[in-house]
């Protein structure tokens, strides 16, 4: 919300508490935040994944209205079949908190209207389980015609398939990602190197509520 | 109508990186010495007791509950059910 407030205010934001998400269509877009859910007990997201809310959303994707799913909320996301893959504990076993350089490819959809074909954005990433896997086949097709926003190789910093950090479906409605935009708006609270890569993301929705995309 | 024991196990695929596993295995099985043991994998186990008219109900009942609420993630993982009477 305060992520909004800094880059985007025209955007209108509220938290809303799973159990009061009782309809989609009083809302234009929703931003599923990170931390954990449920304990992350059995797979992180995966108890929340058959949530009554999370069913919800599936109607919400079947509307056309856009999904942003952040960390926790990727994993969601993934456990819900929103989009493709799934989450492994980090290959080194730490959890990682730093801040990372990422690539976003065939930016589309409402979450990346602004963001160029190849361009480099930055943010941190704040993770224990975010090993993202995909299978080579399915990776084929999602090389072929999804967004995909990668790690650049050296600074893949969990050992996810292909360097996948962030994921969106074809038409880029639904956009999961493992890094933390909303802590990535600030330049005072961006470290020396990086800049704020959130904004693009956050700017884009507005512009695509507003406008269309 | 019985009571049965299933033991659910499910460890990831063959195959997929298990940093846990491979370190268990590397620096303290081989290390110390234990080299018969060619693998090791690791899982989660559950242990439910469930009602059901006989052992093969039981055990599809479980499978049923496994894949319909993604106990495991076929994508990943390998999964195995054992039912005790």
């Amino acid at each position: 919300m305060k992520s909004f407030k800094e880059v985007a205010p025209e955007v209108e934001a509220t938290v809303v508490w799973h159990k009061d998400f009782k309809s989609v269509n009083d809302w234009d877009a929703v931003v599923i935040p990170g931390g954990f859910s449920y304990g992350d007990w059995l797979r992180a997201g995966a108890i929340a994944a058959r949530s009554e809310a999370v069913a919800r959303l599936s109607e919400a994707v079947a509307r056309g209205i856009p999904i942003l799913g952040i960390c926790n909320g990727f994993q969601v996301l993934v456990e819900a079949g929103l989009l493709r893959g799934a989450f492994l504990p980090n290959e080194h076993g730490r959890f990682v908190c730093r801040w990372v350089r990422l690539r976003v490819e065939r930016p589309r959809g409402p979450w990346l209207q602004l963001a160029e074909d190849g361009v480099e954005v930055h943010m941190p990433v704040a993770h224990g389980e975010g090993r993202y896997y995909v299978s080579s086949d399915e990776y084929k097709e999602l090389n072929s015609s999804y967004p995909i926003i990668r790690y650049i190789p050296e600074q893949n910093p969990n050992g996810s398939s292909y360097d996948i950090a962030g994921l969106g479906s074809r038409d880029g409605y639904v956009l999961g990602i493992m890094p933390h935009p909303e802590r990535a708006v600030t330049p005072l609270l961006t470290p020396r190197g990086f800049r704020p890569g959130g904004e693009l993301i956050f700017r884009s929705i507005s512009r695509s509520l507003k406008s269309g995309w | 109508m019985g009571l049965y024991r299933v033991v659910v196990v499910v460890s990831y695929k063959k195959g997929l990186k298990d940093p846990e596993a491979e370190t268990i295995y590397r620096d303290l099985i081989l290390k110390h010495g234990y080299r018969a043991v060619k693998e090791l994998r690791i899982g989660k186990q559950f242990t439910l007791l469930v009602e059901a008219e006989d052992s093969e109900k039981a055990s599809s009942y479980v499978r049923e509950l496994c894949d319909k609420l993604m106990i495991y993630n076929p994508v990943i993982h390998d999964i195995e059910v054992t039912v005790y009477s």
